[in-house]
């Protein structure tokens, strides 16, 4: 969707400025945010693109005016509505319905290590012949998805070099939406800061970005 | 100029603002408490899972990681060429994967070539190697203009580069995570690995700062 997550050369942001101290999580609620949505995860309700969609499908006002971890709050308490893991009033209440069953953890303290340790691969290993090749020349594709996808709006109708190709991943643009995970080829590819940006880029500069099959066409 | 009244922003801008020493919670802080509450009455998290997740990623899991693989690449080349070809076996070799980690790529900072990651559409970064993000690398401020400037941006984080090096921005769309190795600094023939990885900073890897020789080798 072209939301307002789509901020690749957008202006008007401000400077880039450090904090002092940059602690991990600066209030405890924050390591809360984080950790419960790392052990939601575990119950396998929904996948990686799905909650990246879920984060973008925040209001664009509300998306500037939160925080990191509020964002992640918002997005799973939405998701574990959708996915049925808990009820509104539930959360409104803060406690569970009456009769509701109690159900077991899958992930526990002992497992956290070894979760953390796997992760998730994206990557999968089934025969999908790549459509483009080292150093050929492509164009991202001119496209509008309402829903979830990764080609920022700053790339389309661009001219790219396929620099490699990083073998077969999970396609997010259905993935995100249940509709299968469609596997095909990411590449890196190149474009010339001058190709997306004009004259005011440097002519040495470029910007890489690692893009699906079905984003490029030959050009 | 910046309208935004993102925490991020806020807390970039307003150093004198201590999050840390409320005497009331927040209205979120007790919003997330309430959630857990639930969440554990309902025996969906164990909270002793929790904590253990607050501190992997507070205390074991950091940019110490990603030093030690920056390191080994300096005085092994046999490990480099590895890294370059296929970063994510060969940061499994020092026993460092998984989680936003899955599928690594480094990058080698050169005289020629500087490389910057970022992430426009989201916050991806390499937690295996460099920990949780930091707040500069999730602001809108870095994701709009690392693209469109990054000269500009490098510059405001105290990093000029000239014009005959070419920048490199890498934006991490798909699943791929970037690891920046940035250059040995010169007059560290004579250091340990443990020690050559000490150098290493965290802005370093990420491709906003280059890494300096520092003051004790100088003198020695």
């Amino acid at each position: 969707m072209n939301g307002i997550h789509d901020m690749g050369g957008m202006h008007g942001m401000g400077p880039v400025c450090r904090e002092t101290g940059e602690p991990v999580f600066h209030e405890a609620w924050e390591g809360r945010v984080f950790a419960l949505s790392f052990a939601v995860r575990a119950w396998r309700k929904w996948n990686i693109d799905a909650g990246r969609y879920e984060i973008e499908l925040i209001p664009p006002a509300d998306y500037l005016r939160m925080s990191y971890y509020e964002r992640w709050l918002a997005r799973l308490v939405q998701l574990m509505i959708k996915r049925g893991l808990v009820t509104r009033e539930e959360v409104e209440a803060g406690r569970s319905a009456a009769g509701s069953p109690k159900a077991e953890p899958p992930l526990t303290a002992e497992r956290v290590p070894t979760m953390v340790r796997s992760g998730a691969l994206a990557s999968r290993d089934v025969p999908v012949s790549a459509r483009f090749e080292v150093n050929q020349r492509v164009r991202a594709r001119t496209m509008h998805p309402a829903g979830h996808t990764r080609l920022p709006r700053y790339v389309r109708g661009k001219i790219g070099t396929v620099e490699r190709d990083h073998g077969i991943y999970v396609f997010p643009d259905t993935n995100a939406l249940f509709l299968g995970e469609n596997p095909q080829h990411v590449y890196s590819v190149r474009f010339a800061a001058r190709e997306l940006w004009g004259n005011q880029a440097s002519p040495r500069d470029a910007v890489y970005l690692d893009l699906w099959d079905d984003y490029l066409e030959p050009a | 100029m910046n309208g935004l009244r993102a925490d991020d922003q806020d807390r970039n801008n307003d150093h004198d603002h201590d999050h840390g020493h409320q005497a009331v919670p927040s209205d979120v802080a007790l919003r997330v408490k309430s959630l857990e509450s639930l969440l554990v009455e309902k025996g969906l998290v164990d909270p002793a899972a929790l904590d253990a997740l607050v501190d992997t990623y507070e205390h074991k899991i950091g940019p110490r990681n990603g030093a030690r693989v920056v390191a080994r690449s300096w005085v092994d080349p046999a490990f480099k060429r590895r890294l370059l070809a296929d970063a994510t076996a060969a940061i499994a070799e020092l026993g460092f994967g998984g989680a936003q980690g899955e599928h690594m790529r480094a990058v080698e900072n050169t005289p020629t070539v500087h490389n910057l990651v970022v992430c426009t559409l989201c916050s991806c970064y390499p937690w295996s190697v460099l920990g949780l993000p930091p707040v500069w690398y999730k602001s809108a401020a870095y994701r709009s203009r690392a693209v469109i400037d990054p000269r500009g941006v490098l510059r405001e984080l105290g990093l000029e580069l000239p014009d005959h090096v070419e920048v490199r921005v890498w934006d991490s769309t798909a699943e791929l995570r970037y690891l920046v190795l940035p250059e040995r600094p010169a007059g560290t023939e004579g250091l340990s690995e443990q020690e050559l990885a000490a150098l290493v900073t965290r802005d370093a890897m990420v491709g906003v700062a280059k890494l300096t020789t520092p003051p004790a080798v100088r003198t020695a």
